[in-house]
């Protein structure tokens, strides 16, 4: 046996961490509390909605004493995927209307309504040490690009607006959803991405945003919906209505979504 | 009274692979298997974990032989931080490893300044990922059987002459050979399985750093039924090395 040589405290201390983490990982789902009067409602949304949810999700939880709002944040691609498979949410809010089209498509959803509109910027390290200006210079060779994956609504976004300009772009990494993209530039690890002029305010004075035409040409369009089985019920809706209330605009332009 | 947990355990263990199973798009399999990007994942998979094991092999067994064969002080801490990476998120390597390696980081900044040379999204960096993570198996392993070697061959041999080197080579890792083959091949396991420290370290790209595992996670996003076939292979491989070491795991008493 292999792990007999392990000094004790290797094997004691994974464990009591396993159980430290058990009541946080399972505990009290939608389900244990759709008896008496749901008062926890789950949002699936997009990576890019980090902030602005977190913010309507205190709003609503203030509107609603003793709600409480359970966020999910992630690629809308593996979101849908989580919500197809069964997931329990109640809100599903989507970066692009071909990741919605995914639940929608499993009647999982009733008729989704578009929120916001988001447009791609070019992302560099603060200081920019490639020098980049514009979309063409992501094309050279040494400069070190991360996209999102194309299967995830930024990466389709980008793939869109480097078709449109022309450009033959080979990135060093596809990124799982947005703000993986974004850590990227970051952290200084590349040169320059392309996340959304959102994440680029979002993320204060260590990234700088660069916008370009062709952006207008791959604006993404997001997508709500309450979901069909959503334990919250009518909860669930008055979230939807949250978002697209003047309130909800007004977090989601500040934080540079556009309001069809 | 202790069947019943057992064998809901050993439900709860098999039944996920047999689900995998069950849902496999049989028909497809072998198109999906040959198609491009599989075989390129499965390629630079074979290429790091085997890579990475030699690097491990390299390292890792004279870091075993100081561990149970030289004395010196403080040397339970340094066995104790060896297994840190067994037991830490891989991803929180990952993490670590950048802001070492990293563009910026504390040694990479250096490396690329001197040398021009970035891990972050390389091969390379992969590599390095699952070398991190993979090699406490491997010291574990020998460590665990240079202690159970009968030392006096090792001392006879010195007395006769042998230095510290050619005892090792020519005693010591022959008596412990067993070990380290264990050892390696845990590691490799370890290794082409690697995900977190991965993703985190080197990115994600096709033909560089997207490993197997990477593959089924994105193939999940958009085709489920490829993400199920890569899986199968890593299955395939896990079962494979499992019977490798069927001697002397399975069949021990």
């Amino acid at each position: 046996m292999v792990f007999r040589r392990l000094p004790r405290w290797a094997i004691v201390l994974p464990v009591a961490l396993a159980l430290a983490g058990l009541p946080g990982c399972g505990g009290g789902g939608p389900a244990a509390s759709a008896g008496g009067g749901s008062k926890e409602v789950t949002v699936f949304a997009a990576a890019s909605l980090t902030e602005t949810f977190t913010t309507l999700g205190r709003t609503f939880e203030a509107a609603h004493p003793g709600t409480t709002v359970r966020l999910n944040f992630g690629s809308s691609a593996t979101l849908a995927q989580q919500i197809v498979q069964g997931a329990p949410a109640d809100v599903f809010a989507s970066a692009s209307p071909a990741t919605m089209k995914t639940v929608t498509d499993a009647a999982l959803a009733g008729s989704p309504t578009t929120f916001v509109r988001n447009k791609l910027q070019i992302a560099v390290p603060a200081g920019n040490p490639a020098k980049v200006g514009e979309l063409k210079d992501l094309a050279d060779p040494q400069v070190k690009v991360a996209l999102c994956a194309e299967q995830v609504p930024c990466g389709a976004a980008a793939v869109k607006a480097l078709g449109a300009a022309g450009l033959q772009v080979t990135p060093v990494t596809l990124e799982q959803d947005v703000k993986a993209t974004l850590t990227k530039v970051e952290l200084g690890e590349v040169d320059a991405a392309l996340v959304y002029r959102t994440d680029v305010m979002a993320a204060g004075d260590d990234v700088r945003g660069i916008a370009f035409p062709e952006a207008d040409q791959a604006a993404n369009d997001y997508p709500i919906a309450v979901l069909a089985q959503a334990p919250a019920g009518d909860l669930a809706r008055r979230f939807v209505d949250l978002v697209v209330s003047r309130q909800g605009r007004d977090t989601l332009t500040e934080a540079g979504f556009e309001v069809p | 009274m202790l069947v019943v947990p057992a064998l809901a355990g050993l439900a709860f263990l098999v039944l996920p692979l047999a689900g995998l199973l069950v849902r496999a798009p049989w028909p497809t399999l072998l198109v999906r298997l040959a198609e491009p990007h599989v075989l390129e994942a499965l390629r630079l998979s074979l290429v790091c974990a085997t890579v990475a094991t030699a690097v491990c092999l390299l390292l890792g067994v004279p870091l075993a032989w100081l561990l149970a064969r030289v004395e010196f002080p403080g040397r339970r801490l340094v066995r104790a931080l060896v297994t840190v990476p067994l037991v830490l998120p891989p991803v929180v390597g990952g993490v670590a490893l950048l802001l070492v390696l990293g563009r910026r980081g504390l040694a990479g900044q250096w490396l690329e300044a001197a040398f021009g040379i970035s891990l972050p999204f390389t091969s390379a960096g992969v590599i390095v990922a699952e070398a991190f993570v993979a090699m406490p198996f491997l010291v574990i392993s020998v460590e665990g059987a240079l202690r159970g070697a009968d030392r006096r061959f090792e001392e006879a041999a010195a007395t006769l002459g042998a230095s510290r080197l050619t005892v090792f080579r020519r005693v010591t890792l022959p008596m412990v050979m067993p070990g380290v083959v264990a050892g390696a091949v845990l590691c490799w396991a370890r290794a082409l399985g690697e995900f977190g420290a991965t993703i985190t370290f080197a990115g994600n790209f096709p033909g560089t750093t997207r490993t197997m595992p990477l593959a089924v996670y994105l193939a999940l996003e958009t085709e489920p039924e490829a993400a199920i076939v890569l899986s199968l292979v890593l299955l395939a491989v896990s079962v494979v090395i499992l019977a490798s070491l069927r001697d002397r795991w399975v069949n021990s008493p």
